[in-house]
C-alpha cells in the first residue's frame, strides 16, 4: 500500500482548497508581476493599428463618404465603410438593429462610420481626419418620455426595419412595454380601481424619480487583436463577457461559418455588463481579413464612453397607498428606460424593471408599466443590476417617504411588508427559496454604528470630514444621517432564456500525480470564476492539482459572465462534468478489479487522490489506476430550470430562475451648506446560499456596494442634445479610496434547493441596495426629498439649477 | 527619434519614436513591458504609475522624450531577486495584494503596487512606522479601482507594511 494512503479517519476531510476555502486566485501572480496579457497588451511583429471614425452627430443622414484622401496617408493599409462589410450589415444582442458601420443614417453621436488600419495609431488618426463624410443633420429625439408616450414623435428607426415582437407590445419608438396588473387592477376600469384604493388608504405617497445614465467604467478599455488565418477564417483575442454570443454576431457580418471565427478570451480589465455587446470585434476582424495582417484596436477612455452601452437612465413615477398601521395596500409605477439608438439588452431590462418594479414587498394591488424606448441618445444595455437598480432607487425612496408619513422607523415599515419564502412577486411567481428579509433588515439595523463625530480622536481632522483635505469645514454645517436600502434581484437569465453552460473536465496522471484540467468558455472578468472552477473540481474529484484551460470557443458556450450567473451555471457545469468523470473512474476501477463485489458507487468517494469506500477505506489511488496513460474526459452542459415569458397583458409568469437579496445600512456626514457628502460606513447583510470562496465573495459585495455608492453620489453621464458632455475620468467621477468607507459585510447561508451547492449569485444584489441606502442617509441628514440619483450638491443645498 | 532609458536597471533604446508618444506607449508598445496599464491615458486613474527617477508619475502624462537618460522602474521591476517576471520571488507588496484579495480584474493593480511601494518606502522603510488608514487613503487617492471597493486594498497595504516592518527590523543591526 503506498505510503500516502490515508486512514479511514480521513474520509470526512475535504480536499485542500475546495469550496468554502479561500485559495489564491490562479491568475494572481501574473497580475501582480505585470505579465497577465490583457486584451490591450496583445502585440505581434507585423501588426497594424485599427481605429474607428465615429459620427459627430446624434442624428443625421449620411449623404456620402469619401475615403480617397485617407487612403493616401503613408502607412495606411485600409479604410473601410459599410460597403466593405462582407456579410450581414447589422447585428445585435436581442434585435439585429445595429449597423456594423453606419449606412443611410447615424442614430447616435459616436456611432462607427468608417474604420482604418495603419502602421501607428497616430497614422490612423490622421487618416480618419481625411475621411470626408457629408451629413444632413436631423433633429435628435432625446426625450425618453416623449419617445414612449407621444404617438406623433418621429421614429428613430424606419418602420419595418426592426424585428417584430408582438409579445413586447411594440409601438412607435417603444421597444417593449410590459404591463403588470394584480388585485383590483386586473378587472374592470383600472382608473376607477385606483380611485377606490386611494379612498381606502390612510396614507398615500407619490413622486417622480430619476436615475442618471451610469457608466460601467471598467478600467481595461475595449481592445483586442484579430489575426487572419490560413483557412480564410480569423482568430480573435478579445476582452468580452460571452465568447459564443460574440461569435454568433461576428460570423454573419464577416460572411464566415461560425467555426471559422475562433475567439480566445484575452485578459479582461473589468466588465460590469459593458462587454456583453460587441465593440471593436467585427471591425478588427474586417481589417485583419482585408489586410491579411494582425490588427489591434484599443479604445482610449473618451472613445470607450462612446464605444459601449451604459446603464439605462430611468424616469419613474411611483405611488404607494398604505393603511395607518403601515400595511401596504396598493402601488402603481411607471418606469421609462431610455435604450438609446439601438436595442442591445433593453427588452430584457424592461422585463426586470417591470417584474421587480415594486421590490420585495407584499402589495395586494399592483399596477406597473415599464417601457423601453429608442431615442438618439447613447445606446444603453447591460450594467450590474440590470433594470432592478433603477426601480430599487424609486421603490426604496417611496418606502422611506411612507415611513416618514406614518411616523414609523424605515426598517419597521419594511419588515412589516417584507416578502419571505412562499411569497409571490407581482408576476405571480412564488419565491420558492429562503428569503429571510425581515431578519436581514433587523440584523442590518443592529450592526454596530461607527463612533459619533465628537468621539473621534480629532473631530476636526479634515480627512474624516466632507470635503476632505480641501479643508472646506472643521465640522460646522456637518450633519449625520443613517439610511437603509433593500433590493430584490433576479439571478441567471430570465423569461424563457436557456442560458446553459458547458464544461469539459479531464482527469489524467502527469508526473506521477493526478491532475484535473477544466475547460470552459466562461469569461473571467475579475470576479474570480477561475478560482471557483478549480475549487469545485477539487471538491468533486478529490484531486488537489487543477489546471484551468484558457477560455475559448473550442468548447461549448458558457453563457455570459453577467446576471450573477457564472458560479451557478458554469459552476454547475463543472460539477456535472466532474460527476461524469467520477462515474467513469468508478467504472474503470470496477473493470480493473479494484472495487470489491457488493460495493456500489454510493459507497464510494474520491478523496485525497484515491477511490475510497466508506466501509472499506482506500481502494486504489488515481495515480495507480490511470498510470497507463488512461485519460478520463467528459463534457457536460448544465441548464437551470426553465422560466416563462411574462404575458404581455397582465405581466404574469414565473420569469426568473433565482432571487438574491442584499440589505444595506449607510451612515453619512453631509455638509449641508456646501452639498458635500462623506460616507462614513456602508454595511451590508446578504444571503448567498452557500459561500464558495469567502475572500472573493466579500470582494464582490464590497465592489458592488461601491458602484452603488457611485450612483448615489457622483456617477452620471451628462447627456445634452444627444451628446455626452463628460466622456473622461476627469469629468465622470467614480469613487476613489477617499470616497469609499469601511464596509462591514455579514453573509448568510440559506441554501437554495434548486441550485448547485445551494448557492445564489452574489455580484449584483449589493449594487441595488447601496444606492437607495446612501441617498436615504443623505435625505435623513438634510430633510430634502432627493428624487434624483446621483444626488448633486445643488440638490443638497436646495439650489434649483 | 531615439530614446535611451534605464528601465528596471537595464539600459534600453527605443528607435523610431514619434515625438507625440508617451512614456507609457514606449514602455508598452516598443519595449515589451505592457505591465503599466492604459486605463485612461489622461492622468486620472493611476494605472500607468511608474517610478521616474524615484518619483512616482503617471507614465501616460510623460512624453517619451522627457524620459531620455532617466531611470524608470515599472511593475515588472518590483519582484525581488534575479530572473525574469514571475520566475522571481514576489515582493512583499505583490504577495500581499494576492493574499488579501486586492486583485480582481487586476487592471489597476500595477499602478497600485508601485504607489504602495512608494508609500512604504516613505513610511515604514524610512522608520516612520506603519501608515494609518488615513495616510494610505491619501497616498492611493490617485489610483482608481472599479472592482474591489478598496477594502481589500487597504488590507493588502497593511499586510505588506507589517511584513516590511518585520523585514526591516530583522535586517537592522542588533
Amino acid at each position: 500500500m503506498p505510503a500516502t494512503t490515508r486512514t479511514v479517519t480521513d474520509l470526512t476531510s475535504t480536499t485542500k482548497d475546495g469550496i468554502g476555502a479561500s485559495p489564491l486566485r490562479p491568475d494572481g501572480t501574473l497580475k501582480v508581476t505585470g505579465e497577465f496579457a490583457y486584451s490591450s497588451d496583445m502585440w505581434m511583429e507585423d501588426m497594424l493599428w485599427g481605429a474607428t471614425l465615429r459620427s459627430p452627430h446624434p442624428h443625421a443622414e449620411i449623404l456620402s463618404i469619401d475615403i480617397t484622401e485617407a487612403l493616401k496617408v503613408p502607412g495606411v493599409e485600409a479604410v473601410l465603410t459599410h460597403e466593405d462589410v462582407p456579410g450581414a450589415k447589422r447585428y445585435g444582442l436581442e434585435f439585429e438593429d445595429q449597423p456594423v458601420l453606419a449606412y443611410g443614417k447615424v442614430r447616435y453621436k459616436g456611432e462607427p462610420v468608417a474604420i482604418v488600419a495603419a502602421d501607428h495609431p497616430e497614422t490612423a488618426r490622421r487618416a480618419m481626419e481625411r475621411v470626408r463624410v457629408d451629413y444632413r443633420v436631423l433633429e435628435p429625439i432625446t426625450d425618453s418620455r416623449r419617445a414612449a408616450m407621444d404617438p406623433q414623435c418621429p421614429l428613430v428607426h424606419e418602420p419595418g426595419t426592426i424585428p417584430d415582437h408582438p409579445e413586447y407590445n411594440q409601438r412607435g419608438n417603444r421597444l417593449r412595454h410590459q404591463p403588470i396588473r394584480t388585485g383590483d387592477f386586473t378587472t374592470g376600469d383600472p382608473d376607477a380601481a385606483l380611485e377606490a384604493l386611494r379612498a381606502r388608504a390612510d396614507v398615500i405617497v407619490a413622486d417622480a424619480y430619476e436615475v442618471g445614465m451610469q457608466d460601467q467604467a471598467f478600467l481595461g478599455p475595449e481592445s483586442g487583436m484579430a489575426v487572419p488565418a490560413e483557412d480564410g477564417g480569423v482568430d480573435l483575442y478579445v476582452a468580452t463577457q460571452w465568447l459564443h454570443v460574440d461569435q454568433r454576431q461576428i460570423a454573419p457580418a464577416l460572411d464566415l461559418p461560425q467555426d471559422k471565427v475562433r475567439i480566445t478570451l484575452a485578459g479582461v480589465g473589468g466588465a460590469f455588463g459593458a462587454r456583453e455587446d460587441l465593440s471593436m470585434q467585427i471591425h478588427a476582424c474586417m481589417l485583419a481579413l482585408h489586410t491579411r495582417k494582425p490588427v489591434k484596436i484599443v479604445y482610449n477612455r473618451e472613445e470607450s464612453f462612446y464605444g459601449h452601452v451604459h446603464r439605462h437612465p430611468a424616469k419613474m413615477r411611483y405611488e404607494h397607498g398604505a393603511l395607518a398601521d403601515g400595511t401596504l395596500l396598493y402601488a402603481t409605477a411607471e418606469v421609462i428606460v431610455d435604450g438609446g439608438a439601438y436595442a442591445s439588452a433593453t427588452p430584457a431590462v424592461v422585463g426586470v424593471a417591470s417584474s421587480l418594479g415594486l421590490g420585495p414587498y407584499e402589495i395586494p394591488h399592483a399596477r406597473v408599466d415599464a417601457y423601453g424606448v429608442y431615442t438618439n441618445n447613447p445606446p444603453c444595455g447591460a450594467m450590474r443590476g440590470f433594470g432592478a437598480v433603477q426601480a430599487c432607487f424609486a421603490y426604496e425612496s417611496q418606502m422611506d417617504r411612507l415611513a416618514d408619513a406614518l411616523g414609523m422607523h424605515p426598517v419597521d415599515l419594511r419588515v412589516k411588508n417584507s416578502m419571505a419564502q412562499g411569497s409571490r412577486i407581482i408576476t405571480g411567481q412564488e419565491i420558492d427559496m429562503p428569503l429571510p428579509m425581515a431578519d436581514m433588515l433587523r440584523q442590518a439595523r443592529d450592526l454596530p454604528l461607527p463612533p459619533d463625530r465628537e468621539d473621534l480622536p480629532d473631530p476636526a481632522d479634515s480627512r474624516t470630514l466632507p470635503g476632505g483635505v480641501a479643508g472646506t469645514t472643521r465640522g460646522e454645517g456637518v450633519v449625520r444621517g443613517i439610511g437603509y436600502g433593500v433590493g430584490l434581484k433576479n439571478l441567471c437569465f430570465s423569461e424563457g432564456f436557456d442560458d446553459y453552460s458547458t464544461a469539459r473536465v479531464r482527469l489524467e496522471v502527469a508526473g506521477g500525480e493526478p491532475v484535473v484540467l477544466v475547460h470552459t468558455a466562461a469569461a473571467e472578468v475579475g470576479q474570480g470564476l477561475v478560482t471557483v472552477k478549480g475549487q469545485i473540481a477539487r471538491t468533486e474529484l478529490g484531486v488537489e492539482k487543477v489546471v484551468i484551460a484558457p477560455a475559448d470557443t473550442g468548447v461549448g458556450s458558457a453563457g455570459s459572465s453577467s446576471a450573477s450567473r457564472q458560479s451557478y451555471m458554469t459552476g454547475g457545469a463543472v460539477r456535472t462534468a466532474c460527476h461524469a468523470v467520477r462515474d467513469e473512474v468508478y467504472a474503470l476501477a470496477r473493470g480493473r478489479g479494484h472495487i470489491p463485489e457488493g460495493v456500489g458507487d454510493d459507497d464510494l468517494t474520491l478523496t485525497g487522490g484515491k477511490i475510497v469506500s466508506r466501509a472499506r477505506g482506500a481502494l486504489v489511488s488515481l495515480a495507480d489506476l490511470l498510470d497507463d496513460g488512461t485519460v478520463v474526459e467528459e463534457t457536460r452542459e448544465y441548464h437551470h430550470r426553465p422560466t416563462e415569458m411574462l404575458d404581455p397583458t397582465l405581466g404574469q409568469g414565473s420569469s426568473h430562475t433565482q432571487f438574491g437579496m442584499c440589505v444595506h445600512r449607510a451612515v453619512v456626514d453631509v455638509d449641508v451648506e456646501l452639498g458635500l457628502v462623506k460616507v462614513i460606513a456602508l454595511d451590508a447583510v446578504q444571503d448567498v446560499g452557500k459561500i464558495l470562496h469567502p475572500l472573493q465573495l466579500i470582494g464582490q459585495i464590497q465592489g458592488g456596494s461601491t458602484q452603488g455608492l457611485g450612483l448615489a453620489l457622483m456617477e452620471e453621464i451628462q447627456v445634452g442634445d444627444g451628446q455626452i458632455r463628460n466622456p473622461s475620468f476627469t469629468d465622470y467621477l467614480i469613487p476613489t479610496i477617499l470616497d469609499t468607507p469601511p464596509m462591514r459585510i455579514e453573509v448568510l447561508e440559506h441554501p437554495d434547493p434548486h441550485s448547485p451547492y445551494g448557492l445564489r449569485g452574489a455580484g449584483e444584489p449589493p449594487t441595488l441596495s447601496s444606492t437607495p441606502a446612501v441617498v436615504a442617509a443623505v435625505r435623513a441628514a438634510t430633510g430634502r426629498a432627493l428624487t434624483h440619483a446621483p444626488v448633486r450638491p445643488e440638490d443638497i443645498v436646495g439650489i434649483p439649477l | 527619434m531615439r530614446v535611451n532609458i534605464n528601465v528596471n536597471g537595464e539600459d534600453v533604446t527605443a528607435d523610431n519614436v514619434w515625438p507625440g508618444e508617451s512614456l507609457l506607449y514606449v514602455l508598452r508598445e516598443r519595449l515589451g513591458l505592457p505591465g503599466s496599464k492604459n486605463a485612461c491615458e489622461q492622468g486620472e486613474c493611476g494605472s500607468c504609475t511608474v517610478y521616474l527617477d524615484d518619483v512616482t508619475v503617471c507614465s501616460c502624462m510623460v512624453a517619451a522624450g522627457q524620459a531620455e537618460g532617466r531611470a524608470v522602474r515599472t511593475v515588472e521591476g518590483l519582484a525581488e531577486g534575479p530572473g525574469k517576471g514571475g520566475d522571481r520571488p514576489l515582493g512583499a507588496v505583490q504577495q500581499a495584494f494576492i493574499e488579501a484579495g486586492a486583485v480582481q480584474c487586476g487592471f489597476c493593480t500595477p499602478g497600485l503596487l508601485v504607489q504602495t511601494d512608494d508609500l512604504l518606502n516613505r513610511t515604514v522603510d524610512a522608520g516612520h512606522g506603519i501608515p494609518t488608514d488615513s495616510e494610505i487613503r491619501e497616498a492611493l487617492a490617485g489610483n482608481l479601482c472599479r472592482c474591489t471597493g478598496y477594502e481589500k486594498i487597504l488590507d493588502a497595504v497593511h499586510l505588506a507594511a507589517s511584513r516590511r516592518a518585520d523585514t526591516d527590523t530583522a535586517g537592522s543591526p542588533a
